[in-house]
């Protein structure tokens, strides 16, 4: 296993791109998709109104972007700390 | 060949396909029968968490739930949000950790963290009650759908048969093959759900939107005519004019919605027969790449589902009142029972009159049915008036009628009244010549049941419709069932009773919890306890409160002890409990709840759904207030947590 301090940092960089993943989480979800509906009314996504579309859709696509983002950036923060598998 | 015949055979087909994947895949060692031997591909381990992921419910009864919702649709989105959320939490905060830590059951990673066998056995408890209360809904979901489906005039499967039969399949596969077999069985079980469901959904969207993806006909036109007017507003129109609230309206308590939305996203984290798939790949890395292909295959589903679900609603709307198809609902005569007969297209109005899960009555004798949203001082009256009859009707032989029978008299003429008050539109229901909504059941399950007839669509589509709802349930139940015979095989017996036993008689042990579970759930899908809708709100709300937020702070945390954890587990489940029962009756015994279950007697607007996440804050407090006033965890455990952390050596890490 790598030194402590590189472990350190290798949890730091994961903790970082924990956090701004689960920003993006929960701006789509609850914000746009449940408490910003009501402000964005105006805004429409085809024939539905942004925070609908999120609440039904939107939101799950962004879900699965995520992930896939968090997959690809992790598989790169292991191999840059030398803590692959 | 008769459409008994035809479910017959795919119905058939595919048991026989999955009883073939059994016997291919049997499973020879505790790591195979636990974890299929941490050999599962991620694109298959996604796969199969999505056919255990999305359960009878979320095939039926979803769509419907969201179509059907007197709230309108949108409200509903907390499940289309919740439901697939939490696959974030697990690739994140969660199934990478937990692969790493390689070993077999939830129970196991919560008792090593905290060093404690107290802790295991809390886990235990709370994975038990979560799961033997999931588990029942599908055994019921498999029952219902034999009984449906595979009946014809001189043959009839009913609900207790379809139960035997399904229970049967699934210790077949799942005594046989264990986790191994399930995975590869979930696999063959997703590919058919997933085309059961979204077939009737494309063609229901081609012909309502003109749109091929179910997802574009959503936010696409109303193609009926020339799609100038989008399919939700054509819909929010005709709801309305039938008195009904507006599908896209805004959720009356937005807070609630919220923590709604919160419970089911922490609580689907903390499924452990979810958690458990996540230990079936090679490495670290592929736990969160498989949580990412999970989420693929759920969202095939879930983001065709509000699809279905509001044009399911415009579809049975305009069958209804034709006139709808190009003007107003209330422009033409409503739909006539003559037709119904006489039509072929209309012909699953009456099958489905069969099964009860719809039900009509010609309240005003004009041979025609008004479906619409009585107005409140109609409903209400009608209530009275229906209480009143059924008082007389009940009444003993020898008491005296006359007081009853002046009851009735006087109801029928304050319902009459009513008539003349409540309104559609600018026009009184008397004006219209109505007395009351005719269209007197819509069950939610229909939505998804019906689509393929509603559509006119071939046979073999409907019987593969009946096929998917078998696959639904049957693979959840599969999950669930391995996910309770672990637990008691492997940290019950291995775990606490007998630590020595050898591998050979745990595999044995294994196979007989299984096979009791399997009879414990069959036995209560045949004898559903009266609350068997009311404990998949326990089943989240405990999840959420006790197993996700116990799992976190056990990843995240090297300073949360084992006081810590054991307390915020029992404050969670405590807390979370005590508040649901409060609404919903002592241990769920019917006439015990100390309120009435209405939003207007929830604190602060709460309902008992949504109070998970309140008791996963609850966790969260209390272990770590309990933590820091008594002793940080010993070194061995800290090391633990760090050696979790990194993925390098996850191999080496199994099967012990």
């Amino acid at each position: 296993m790598a030194d402590k301090s590189s472990s350190n940092a290798y949890w730091a960089a994961n903790i970082r791109l924990i956090t701004l993943c689960l920003v993006i989480w929960f701006v789509c979800s609850f914000g746009l998709g449940i408490l910003l509906r009501p402000a964005l009314e105006g805004i429409r996504v085809g024939g539905a109104d942004l925070g609908f579309w999120m609440a039904q859709n939107g939101s799950i696509y962004v879900f699965l972007v995520l992930i896939f983002f968090y997959a690809w950036r992790m598989n790169k923060i292991d191999a840059e700390h030398g803590v692959e598998e | 060949m008769d459409q008994f015949t035809l479910n017959l055979i795919v119905v058939g087909l595919t048991f026989a396909l999955y009883i073939g994947i059994a016997i291919w895949a049997r499973a020879g060692s505790t790591a195979e029968f636990y974890a299929a031997g941490q050999g599962v591909p991620p694109i298959m381990n996604g796969m199969a968490t999505g056919a255990d992921w999305m359960s009878a419910a979320s095939f039926i009864s979803m769509a419907g739930i969201i179509a059907l919702a007197p709230a309108g649709g949108y409200e509903q989105s907390a499940f289309l949000m919740g439901w697939t959320g939490g696959y974030v939490l697990l690739a994140l905060l969660l199934a990478p950790y937990l692969r790493k830590f390689g070993k077999f059951t939830v129970p196991e990673f919560i008792g090593d963290r905290f060093y404690s066998g107290g802790a295991r056995l809390v886990a235990v408890i709370c994975l038990i009650i979560i799961s033997v209360t999931y588990v029942i809904g599908q055994m019921r979901g498999v029952g219902v759908t034999f009984s449906r489906f595979l009946t014809s005039e001189n043959f009839t499967v009913t609900t207790d048969t379809g139960l035997y039969i399904g229970g049967a399949l699934v210790f077949i596969y799942a005594v046989l093959g264990g986790m191994k077999g399930i995975t590869y069985t979930q696999v063959a079980q997703y590919v058919v759900l997933i085309i059961a469901y979204t077939v009737p959904a494309i063609f229901i969207s081609l012909s309502l939107t003109g749109s091929f993806l179910p997802q574009l006909g959503l936010i696409g036109g109303y193609a009926p005519t020339g799609g100038e007017i989008s399919m939700l507003a054509k819909l929010d129109s005709v709801v309305t004019e039938l008195g009904f609230k507006a599908y896209t309206s805004d959720s009356a308590n937005m807070f609630n919605m919220f923590l709604f939305t919160m419970s089911l996203m922490i609580g689907t984290a903390g499924l452990p027969h979810v958690i458990i798939r996540f230990f079936t790949v090679p490495k670290v890395s592929d736990a969160r790449l498989s949580a990412g292909w999970a989420l693929v295959f759920i969202a095939l589903l879930y983001t065709v589902a509000p699809a279905v679900g509001s044009m399911a609603r415009l579809n049975l709307s305009t069958t209804f009142w034709p006139g709808a198809v190009t003007g107003t609902a209330l422009s033409a005569p409503a739909l006539s029972i003559a037709e119904i007969d006489s039509n072929p297209d209309l012909g699953w109005i009456r099958t489905w009159e069969k099964t009860k899960l719809l039900e009509m009555s010609d309240k005003n004798g004009d041979g025609l049915i008004q479906y619409f949203s009585e107005p409140k001082v109609v409903a209400d009256a009608g209530k009275a008036l229906a209480a009143a009859n059924k008082a007389l009707a009940e009444a003993a032989a020898d008491a005296d009628k006359a007081p009853l029978e002046a009851a009735v008299v006087a109801a029928q003429t304050a319902f009459d009244a009513s008539l003349t008050e409540g309104k559609l539109g600018d026009k009184t229901l008397a004006e219209l010549g109505f007395k009351g909504n005719e269209l007197t059941k819509v069950d939610n399950d229909i939505m998804v049941l019906a689509n393929p007839e509603i559509a006119a669509l071939p046979g073999w589509v409907i019987a593969l419709v009946a096929a998917g709802a078998l696959a639904a349930a049957l693979s959840t139940a599969a999950g669930l069932l391995l996910a309770i015979s672990s637990a008691i095989s492997h940290d019950l017996i291995k775990g606490s009773i007998n630590p020595n036993i050898s591998e050979k008689a745990e595999l044995m042990w294994a196979r007989i919890a299984m096979t009791g579970a399997i009879i414990v759930a069959t036995y209560l899908g045949l004898n559903p306890p009266g609350f068997a809708a009311q404990v998949v709100a326990l089943a989240f709300g405990l999840a959420a409160a006790t197993i996700f937020p116990t799992l976190m702070m056990g990843i995240f945390s090297t300073r949360i002890n084992k006081e810590g954890a054991i307390l915020g587990m029992i404050a969670g489940l405590v807390f979370t409990s005590v508040y649901i029962f409060l609404y919903l009756g002592w241990f769920f015994v019917p006439g015990t709840n100390v309120y009435e279950n209405v939003p207007a007697n929830h604190f602060f607007g709460i309902s008992p759904l949504s109070i998970g996440t309140i008791g996963a804050v609850v966790n969260f407090a209390v272990a770590f207030v309990v933590s820091m006033a008594t002793k940080a965890p010993p070194q061995h455990v800290v090391e633990l947590v760090e050696s979790i952390r990194v993925p390098r050596g996850a191999g080496a890490a199994q099967s012990h």
